[in-house]
């Protein structure tokens, strides 16, 4: 009897495993660099910072449910409502959209066994990690964030503000903003050197279009916020005048400088939510996107206008009518690449044939929520309107409506979308579609009767107000509604948790979607793809020769990589194959270094200066470890 | 799925017949006027697009099994969809709304350029107003009279944080900055009481900073313009002793500028900023226990004797 020798495929495949093999247990999270599970680690975390936003804001729903209640005195409802700001915005929305979904799927939708930087992209979560705690520290001391999540001046100066709450905020939001600009940039190498052979910009999924405005967007936007919040603690900390009218500062700095990044912020929000959005829109319609080029530029085009439109948040400050104009102008002008976004998504569903599954549902919310949040910010762009009904709960109405329907939405779509590829698992389609009326229902509640008691005159951040403004009703309304959502949400987490358990299998492509991420094994292995595929279109996946060929290359041990631990690297624009970059294995050194730069952190907070400095040195040597520990055994 | 339609009835007659005196779409001058038009017209425009999207949404899902545009159309039209109602529309009523809305900037929101016949100078204090009329020695707290169909502007600012002026009936809002003096015209078409709220967050008591505005027929305003230029009709020990090192009562030694002017305190409609109707046994609760009333505030609380609180409210009682 001959033994049977192993194929080339089946030799091939267990070096790719033992080459990228990871380490298991609770040392393996701690010094991972894999992309996928850095990835799902900013998906929990973020969720943790979800349930703590969330229970903030059910407990200003609460004291806010009838007039005059009591429940929490206004320090504590001034803190809850800016905790309740910087969580959503800094601690869940952007980390789970460029963290954890954009980390997850991004080098598997362009065919790459991890982001370009791996451990700067570990580096990112453990000081995303180590800002978010040191943000909630704040509450252990009943000093947490209390000037509002746009903490103008000078309400957060020093002689009005005297505790450590501001310096909570000021302080940790640098730190954020360190951790984001780390991912985004990662995001952005990745998208731009990364692609696999043939993806050229006109074949790149429309997912990854938004995440590369996105990220664009955040590198270019947070310095501003870093610059201002420095500004802040000089002012605060060491006696600096940016802000002092007396000593020729301008309070209005804060408000440009802040605003400068706080509205591109929003369309960081909401760029990656729509790239969620043609992601599952064209695999559920089954038909590619209609006007595919158009909304990739419009997704390019968002992010750029919107750095031309923050004194929209400022037309009631006597800026003068000439400046108002301008801002007016560019505010209009962003409203059309998102309608060509929501023409685009709804000619998809009209000319293909949808199959109305959860996801997908989510989307069609997503669409009602988006247009309803989008009309009323038409209105803002309308400078008198905007200057009758600006810090009302009409804002409160519109930008809730933009942020959880046209952001969060999407996102629970998406969970739905891809857990079947990140566990293998198939999820509970009819909990789902109940979660997905509780939640819709919930959100409309919650955030519809705000347009009108804003318009009744009732302003944002009162943590009580007097009967007999015609407000009562409408705040228990709304305040009911926050329940029905919040049950809604916890459906969906049971949904996730019952289906995990009950592990049926998925296989690797359920929803037959158009992009690389369905090619592979759910879950994906280590290396992603055995074969780092070929591209000849947007919607590989639907191209059968593409993958044949693959398959064929996988015999021949083309593009295959078992050598080394190793990525292809391509040209920027027509994604040739140019390189071959070698990937470093997993590290101690990122968590390392993030610790240092949060006990620093914590240093600064209570003015220990020099020890902070030291700390900061440390964060340099581990710097210096991280580089001195070249990946050796990868190239053996 | 058609939310607009059967919410845009509803909506309209709750916003036009309901509410307080802070309405923002029940306009009591023409200013404010202007805006509320622009409102309802951009509602319509936009209860139409929302019913455009929602029939487009609901077609998608009636004909599911369709893999075509109605009249078998394809690609093409579908494109064409998109870049006539994502482009060319939207950019019509974009430029026409622009042009509008710049319209009422210029005709009616913008500051006061030319002098009126009143000017009222309104100073945010955390968490009251103190209001000073032009050319008189005239400070109040809280309440702003003016004539009926007169032209005021008022000139504001701020003693410390940012607040923003707002009388929703008369006119839009505008900030109060430090170092700042903004311009806001304030007309009232009628007599009539118009409630107003800082709408910027300016700390603890943020919610409990409201003003009125009273217009009154010219002979009813000059009367208390007189009335309010008389100084107080006596002094008490006890009030110099224990409130005169924050407030100022006009023609005793209580001249402090902390908190409210309360030199004629008995005639105004509030206590605190409207945080509670100025009645007899609100005023002994605030006296008594200002940091209860409310939290935070600059007030605080003292310790005097029963007798000492009965003779304090009965000479601040006195001050009409």
């Amino acid at each position: 009897m001959a033994v049977v020798a192993p194929s080339p495929e089946r030799t091939r495949i267990e070096n790719l495993e033992r080459l990228w093999a990871a380490r298991p247990g609770l040392l393996g999270w701690l010094t991972t660099v894999d992309h996928k599970k850095i990835g799902l680690l900013y998906f929990w975390t973020t969720l943790v910072f979800f349930a703590a936003g969330g229970v903030e804001a059910l407990l200003m729903r609460t004291q806010l449910a009838t007039a005059n209640e009591r429940l929490v005195g206004p320090e504590t409802f001034d803190q809850l409502m800016t905790m309740h700001g910087v969580t959503m915005i800094f601690f869940f929305i952007i980390p789970i959209t460029t963290g954890a979904f954009g980390n997850y799927l991004v080098p598997l939708m362009i065919g790459a066994r991890d982001m370009a930087f791996p451990r700067l992209n570990a580096l990112s979560y453990w000081l995303f990690l180590g800002a978010g705690m040191f943000m909630y520290s704040s509450f252990l001391i009943h000093q947490a964030p209390n000037a509002g999540w746009f903490d103008y001046v000078p309400l957060a100066l020093r002689q009005y503000n005297g505790g450590l709450n501001v310096d909570f905020y000021a302080l940790g939001l640098i730190f954020t903003t360190v951790a984001a600009t780390i991912g985004a940039l990662n995001l952005i190498v990745t998208i731009f050197k990364l692609r696999a052979p043939g993806m050229s910009w006109n074949r790149m999924p429309l997912f990854c279009f938004a995440m590369l405005a996105a990220s664009l967007s955040l590198v270019f936007a947070l310095p501003a916020l870093t610059a201002d919040c420095i500004f802040l603690e000089l002012q605060r900390k060491l006696g600096f005048h940016f802000f002092d009218q007396a000593h020729g500062g301008d309070p209005l700095l804060w408000q440009h400088l802040f605003w400068i990044f706080g509205h591109p912020e929003v369309y960081i929000i909401v760029l990656p939510a729509f790239g969620i959005a043609t992601s599952i829109i064209p695999t559920f319609a089954r038909h590619k996107m209609v006007a595919f080029p158009l909304v990739a530029m419009a997704e390019l085009l968002v992010a750029f206008i919107g750095f031309g439109v923050w004194a929209h948040h400022m037309f009631a400050t006597g800026l003068t009518s000439t400046t108002l104009v301008f801002f007016a102008a560019a505010s209009m002008m962003v409203v059309i690449p998102s309608t060509i976004q929501i023409y685009a998504w709804l000619m998809t569903v009209n000319i293909g044939t949808p199959e109305f599954r959860a996801p997908l549902m989510f989307i069609g919310g997503f669409i009602l929520f988006f247009v309803i949040g989008g009309l009323s910010g038409i209105m803002f762009a309308a400078i008198p309107f905007d200057q009758a009904t600006t810090d009302t709960y009409f804002v409160v109405a519109h930008f809730h409506f933009i942020i959880f329907g046209a952001a969060v939405f999407p996102v629970l779509g998406g969970i739905y979308y891809w857990f079947p590829k990140v566990t293998g698992r198939m999820y509970d389609e009819r909990l789902a579609q109940l979660s997905f009326w509780l939640t819709f229902a919930g959100t409309t509640l919650t955030f519809f009767p705000m347009h009108i008691v804003g318009l009744l005159g009732m302003t944002r951040r009162i943590y009580t107000y007097d009967g007999g403004l015609g407000w009562d009703a409408y705040n228990l309304i709304e305040t009911i509604g926050g329940y029905v959502l919040a049950t809604g949400l916890l459906l969906i987490a049971f949904n996730i948790v019952r289906s995990y358990r009950r592990n049926v299998p998925a296989g690797r492509d359920p929803f037959r979607g158009g992009t690389l991420e369905w090619t592979t094994t759910s879950p994906p292995p280590h290396y992603n793809f055995a074969v780092i595929p070929t591209v000849t279109s947007p919607y590989p996946n639907w191209d059968e020769p593409d993958r044949e060929e693959d398959l064929r290359k996988l015999a021949r041990g083309d593009l295959v990589l078992d050598q080394g631990h190793e990525t292809p690297e391509s040209t920027v624009n027509d994604a040739w194959p140019s390189a071959v970059a070698e990937m470093p294995p997993e590290s101690p050194w990122p968590i390392l270094a993030a610790a240092t730069v949060t006990v620093a952190f914590f240093l600064l907070l209570t003015q220990h200066y020099a020890t902070a400095g030291a700390f900061f040195v440390l964060t340099v040597l581990a710097a210096a470890g991280w580089n001195a520990h070249e990946p050796e055994e990868a190239t053996g | 799925m058609t939310r607009a339609a059967l919410l845009a009835p509803p909506l309209v007659l709750v916003l036009a017949g309901c509410g307080g005196n802070q309405n923002t779409v029940a306009p009591a001058g023409h200013d404010e006027r202007a805006i509320t038009q622009l409102f309802w017209v951009m509602l319509g425009v936009a209860c139409v697009g929302f019913g455009v999207i929602v029939t487009l949404l609901f077609l998608g899902w009636l004909r599911r099994e369709r893999p075509s545009l109605p009249g078998g159309r394809g690609e093409r039209a579908a494109t064409g969809v998109v870049i006539g109602l994502g482009v060319a529309l939207p950019i019509v009523l974009l430029v026409a709304l622009f042009v509008w809305s710049d319209l009422v900037v210029v005709n009616s929101v913008a500051a006061p350029t030319k002098p009126t016949p009143v000017t009222v100078r309104v100073i945010g204090h955390q968490w009251w107003w103190e209001v000073r009329y032009g050319n008189t020695r005239i400070v109040t707290a809280n309440e702003i009279h003016i004539p009926v169909r007169t032209e005021v502007t008022a000139i504001v600012t701020t003693k410390d944080v940012i607040h923003s002026f707002w009388v929703p009936e008369l006119n839009r809002k505008v900030d109060m900055i430090p170092g700042t003096a903004n311009r806001l015209l304030l007309r009232a078409d009628k007599p009539g009481v118009y409630r107003g709220q800082c709408a910027e967050f300016c700390g603890l008591q943020h919610a409990h900073m409201s003003v009125e505005v009273i217009a009154e027929p010219r002979a009813r305003y000059d009367a208390w313009l007189a009335r309010n230029a008389q100084p107080a009709p006596g002094a008490s020990s006890l009030f110099d002793a224990n409130c005169g090192g924050c407030h100022q009562v006009r023609g005793t030694p209580a001249h402090a500028g902390v908190g409210p002017d309360l030199t004629h305190f008995a005639s105004r409609r509030s206590i605190a900023a409207f945080t509670l109707p100025n009645t007899p046994s609100n005023l002994r609760e605030w006296l008594r226990d200002p940091q209860h009333v409310k939290p935070g505030n600059r007030m605080p609380n003292l310790e005097l004797s029963n007798a000492q609180w009965t003779a304090l409210q009965r000479y601040v009682e006195s001050l009409r």
